[in-house]
């Protein structure tokens, strides 16, 4: 298909959608330019090879017959008796004053009498419903605790639920401590999120989870670099008391799905 | 429904005329006032014969049996028995309120302006215009945090209606309380004279 061809395919659909939004929205069906969409059409018509071409000139024309169908309504209602130059009929509304706004409303207006009434029906309904109503003791009765049948569960049961770890923690605490005065070498720091980071998430978790244990026993301590917003983990070569710090605080380190997917990235280029 | 009073009319359908006064008067539904095949269940298929009678009894009340149609051109043509029996009644009034009448049955002056702005508006435009327009109209006159509640109250009271393409139109109760063509004739003739409230 060629570049001209594709462009009077986009019109002819550009003017299907201008027909279709006229037509749906109820709005002055004169805004469509019949001229135009029928220019479009008749430029599109000699050009159609393919059936789905053929299908799309005849629901152009469709959707233009609609729109002429609707000015032709909109001529004949303008030529009724209730029919008044919008324009001038704007200019009167800008021009009037409130309350003669209201007076003219007053004339035209007939309200409407009707009572509002509970029909036999209603009544027995409602009757039915009050009689099954509890009490507001019964129903504000706030429930104490629940006696509940208790059991004993065995150690695998804690391991499945993930309530107890099989490895031993202070184990797992070493080992980590090792790892990062490992990885640490020379230098002596590693940036957090090369610390903690791993293949998963959730073993991301929990070597983050770890490492704050780490820090709180005093086995390493955090230094923030506030200018470049790096955040470091320096191993100590021992313990350290958490007395002899001079000086505490807590670090807020955010370990989400988005920031391990990011690093994990990052890692991978 | 201006029709001659028929005492013959009257006299036959006296029992059939309180049944239709029990049904226009006391709301049922969500809207009040019957459908045509409501009051054709109840009364018969002489129905309209009924609701004529009743207007003429009415008439020394300032009252008025008032029919509405769906389609607003049913208004200007003869219709069919069956185009009677979709069309909805009310009892509405035969006059007209005084202006103190109406500002004690709850809307402000300015309220009613606006609402007669809105519909005159909405009239011009052939009944739906886009809700953006209508309350820039409103802003005109009325200060801007109230534009938004007036046009949702009269949304809510049923004279406007408002589509998911945020168009406002007339609803029913535009249809049935107001008349239009005297309301767009004393716009128009707004100027060229003043006549006193009646």
């Amino acid at each position: 298909m060629s570049r001209q061809q594709e462009k009077l395919r986009e019109q002819v659909l550009s003017v299907i959608e201008l027909c279709q939004k006229a037509k749906d929205s109820g709005l002055d069906p004169f805004a469509v330019d019949a001229d135009y969409v029928l220019s479009v059409i008749q430029e599109f018509y000699p050009k159609v090879r393919s059936l789905k071409d053929f299908c799309l000139d005849a629901e152009a024309l469709k959707e233009l017959s609609a729109i002429i169908e609707k000015q032709g309504n909109w001529i004949e209602k303008q030529s009724s008796s209730l029919y008044k130059d919008p324009f001038l009929l704007e200019r009167r509304l800008k021009d009037s004053q409130t309350d003669r706004l209201a007076e003219m409303f007053l004339r035209s207006w007939h309200p409407i009498a009707a009572l509002e009434q509970i029909s036999i029906g209603s009544l027995r309904g409602s009757m039915d419903y009050w009689k099954d109503l509890l009490p507001l003791d019964v129903r504000w009765s706030k429930k104490g605790p629940e006696a509940v049948q208790t059991g004993r569960a065995t150690l695998e049961d804690a391991f499945k639920l993930g309530l107890l770890s099989q490895q031993d923690f202070a184990t797992e605490l070493d080992s980590l401590w090792t790892d990062l005065k490992n990885r640490a070498g020379d230098s002596d720091r590693l940036l957090y999120w090369n610390f903690v980071g791993a293949e998963t998430y959730e073993e991301t978790v929990w070597r983050a989870f770890v490492t704050g244990f780490l820090v709180s026993y005093g086995y390493a301590y955090l230094e923030v670099d506030r200018l470049q917003e790096e955040t470091y983990v320096i191993p100590y070569k021992e313990q350290m008391k958490i007395e002899g710090i001079a000086s505490t605080m807590s670090v807020p380190i955010l370990v989400d799905y988005e920031e391990w997917k990011k690093w994990s990235e990052q890692k991978a280029q | 429904m201006e029709r001659t009073k028929s005492p013959v009319a009257t006299r036959t359908y006296s029992r059939k005329i309180k049944e239709a006064v029990h049904l226009l008067f006391f709301k049922r539904h969500q809207l009040p006032g019957a459908r045509g095949y409501e009051l054709k269940a109840e009364l018969g298929p002489e129905f309209p014969e009924v609701l004529e009678a009743l207007d003429s009894f009415l008439k020394d009340l300032d009252l008025k049996v008032t029919r509405v149609f769906d389609e607003p051109e049913l208004e200007y043509v003869e219709p069919t028995r069956e185009q009677l029996g979709d069309a909805r009644y009310y009892i509405t009034l035969r006059g007209t309120m005084e202006p103190k009448t109406a500002k004690t049955s709850g809307w402000r002056i300015d309220d009613i302006a606006g609402l007669a702005v809105s519909v005159a508006y909405l009239i011009s435009k052939q009944g739906r215009t886009p809700r953006t327009d209508v309350e820039k109209l409103l802003s005109e006159k009325l200060p801007g945090w109230r534009v938004d509640l007036n046009v949702d109250r009269y949304v809510r009271e049923g004279y406007l209606g408002e589509d998911d393409k945020g168009n406002l139109f007339l609803d029913w109760r535009s249809r049935a309380e107001i008349d239009q063509k005297q309301l767009v004739a004393l716009i128009l003739g707004f100027g060229q004279q003043s006549q006193p409230m009646p």
